[in-house]
């Protein structure tokens, strides 16, 4: 079966907070020097997802990114877990773009690539967090979706998978080719091996652009956006941490039971 | 763009009641629909909704339209976005609400790629700009190290979705008038593709996380396994719910479902005690709505001081059974 994963590369939202930095103008996040962007973590377990799918059922994963020319980067990681191949999608027109315009862009390569069962994307993205392309892009492909799963089977031509609710989960069905996009509860992402880590060195990711793709500029236009960022700002916390002390850590930690009693 | 008049609120039923989310969206609803001198309506949806219509007129809908069918007995993706899509085109809101839920997250976005308006996710504040009456939505970003106010310029309906306890829930009312209007038309079931093979509800150990006033949360710091039971011990003694931070999901001592962040749950309880962990950006982000933060760590440099409001500098092997132990004391009087 052949998969597509869509993956983006995000600052490591690891950073220690003291190394986050804005630019409330251009509503922009600087990245701060010399940490390295990373693969978004929900991406990361959609690739894994579609590594244990290959492991069982062999096939192809195709992986696709839309960002800058070091995008490649995070594709190449994908391919040190074992995907097969990889496309960057860059281009001016699709900078900053919405949650429609990045789902609009992604449906387009998905298109030209052709020929698959499943599209993966992470359940959100570890940057802005919106959580919308998947299903935005489910609805352009007109694909059935399934979000937030923790689990992905292939059976009988059918998506088998296991996604988390409030009070439990369920497990549902589709036809595919469908769309669905991973949570973390799916577990940790598999070390890239040797083999892979030699292949992702070895292999050359082309870059698509617009035209290459198909994308439409009138879709691309800032000025048809389907939301827009008006202000960008660091809140502000006033928190004064009163540091609790006594005798010893026990009494320390009794004088501090004493005042959080009241609040209980 | 001007067709397009009033705030829907999609609302949820939970166990045949009105979720507490959805009256915390009427809530809102209602201020935005006031600021534009326009209607307030609820969309319900389930196999029996009872009196829950009325209901939610006393706690301010204008409005409440009813789609009562089997299929929507349960949350069901490609049922549900139907019938509300199918709404929306004919009662054409300027806003809609709906509550950043596993409903709302799923619902949400499917109903923003097919109604084409503009969305924004998890919110934490929404207001009305005099000048534009255009909604302006404030929401978490970078794991709530920053904060982005979104605005749909001409994409409509404005769609948010809203964290769950962040705004005011609507006081009820019973003296309210408003109109029960039946949806009328069938769910077409050819367009139900994803099918439903079972549902396990999970029995949670405790307290349930989400639902928890208090909160203990654990972090690399506390080392192994064993240790890991003083946390737990301390959240029993308070009737609280136990958390973590990823690298301790990582580790195996509390699992997934337990971790509170970014990429875990968000949790606002009256009380969160984070222990052993040194409070980085993408586990605040999980806890930050948290009445009173209390940290146990024994770097005093670790960033969770700067988010708590009480703290205990020091190892927290030599903290914790004390306060346990206090608590029970305490709690028993």
């Amino acid at each position: 079966m052949n998969t597509i994963v869509c993956v983006k590369q995000v600052l490591d939202p690891e950073i220690p907070p003291a190394k986050f930095k804005i630019d409330p103008e251009a509503k922009q996040v600087i990245p701060p020097p010399g940490v390295p962007p990373v693969i978004s973590v929900y991406d990361e377990r959609a690739v894994e997802a579609a590594c244990r799918l290959k492991d069982k059922h062999k096939g192809k994963i195709t992986v696709i990114s839309m960002g800058s020319a070091k995008a490649s980067d995070v594709i190449k990681h994908a391919i040190s877990m074992g995907a097969d191949d990889g496309f960057v999608l860059q281009d001016p027109a699709f900078e900053n773009l919405d949650s429609f315009g990045t789902a609009y862009v992604l449906g387009k390569a998905i298109q030209k690539i052709g020929g698959y069962d499943l599209v993966l994307c992470g359940r959100q993205a570890a940057d802005w967090g919106a959580g919308q392309v998947g299903s935005i892009l489910a609805e352009i492909l007109g694909l059935p979706v399934i979000t937030l799963a923790c689990d992905v089977q292939a059976v009988d031509k059918k998506v088998r998978v296991k996604r988390m609710v409030n009070d439990g989960y369920e497990v549902v069905e589709a036809p595919m080719p469908s769309l669905v996009t991973v949570s973390s509860e799916i577990g940790l992402p598999r070390l890239p091996g040797g083999m892979g880590l030699m292949m992702a060195r070895k292999k050359q990711i082309p870059v698509w652009k617009a035209q290459d793709i198909g994308a439409e500029t009138s879709q691309l236009d800032k000025a048809n956006a389907h939301t827009e960022i008006t202000a960008l700002s660091v809140p502000t916390r006033k928190t004064e941490c009163e540091i609790v002390t006594g005798g010893t850590p026990g009494e320390a930690a009794s004088n501090l039971a004493s005042k959080l009693i009241k609040l209980l | 763009m001007d067709s397009h008049k009033g705030v829907l609120v999609c609302g949820e039923i939970a166990e045949g009641k009105l979720a507490p989310i959805t009256i915390e969206l009427l809530g809102a609803g209602r201020k935005l629909a006031n600021d534009l001198g326009e209607e307030l309506s609820t969309l319900l949806m389930g196999s029996k909704t009872g009196s829950l219509g009325q209901e939610a007129i006393a706690y301010g809908a204008d409005k409440v339209y009813v789609a009562e069918d089997n299929l929507l007995d349960h949350y069901n993706s490609d049922a549900y976005t139907q019938v509300a899509a199918d709404l929306c085109r004919k009662v054409l809101p300027s806003i809609m609400l709906l509550g950043h839920t596993d409903v709302g997250c799923d619902l949400a976005p499917r109903l923003n790629g097919r109604l084409g308006g503009g969305l924004a996710m998890d919110c934490l504040e929404l207001s009305v700009d005099p000048a534009t009456k255009l909604m302006a939505s404030t929401r978490p970003v970078f794991g709530g190290n920053a904060h982005a106010r979104m605005v749909s310029k001409s994409a409509r309906p404005q769609m948010a979705t809203v964290r769950p306890k962040t705004v005011p829930a609507a006081e009820r009312n019973d003296s309210r008038q408003g109109q029960v209007i039946p949806v009328e038309g069938k769910i077409d079931p050819s367009a139900l593709k994803v099918t439903v093979v079972e549902r396990i509800k999970e029995a949670v150990e405790g307290v349930k996380l989400e639902d928890a006033e208090v909160v203990v949360s654990g972090g690399r710091g506390i080392g192994n396994a064993q240790n890991w039971e003083m946390v737990k011990e301390l959240a029993r003694a308070l009737g609280a719910a136990v958390g973590a931070t990823r690298p301790a999901c990582d580790e195996g001592w509390a699992p997934v479902t337990l971790q509170v962040g970014q990429s875990g749950k968000v949790v606002n309880p009256k009380l969160y005690i984070a222990v052993g962990l040194s409070g980085a950006m993408s586990h605040i982000a999980g806890c930050l709505g948290s009445k009173v933060i209390v940290a146990i760590n024994k770097d005093k440099e670790a960033n969770i001081f700067s988010v708590a409001h009480f703290g205990i500098v020091a190892d927290f092997k030599e903290v914790l059974p004390a306060l346990t132990t206090k608590f029970k004391e305490l709690l028993s009087k």
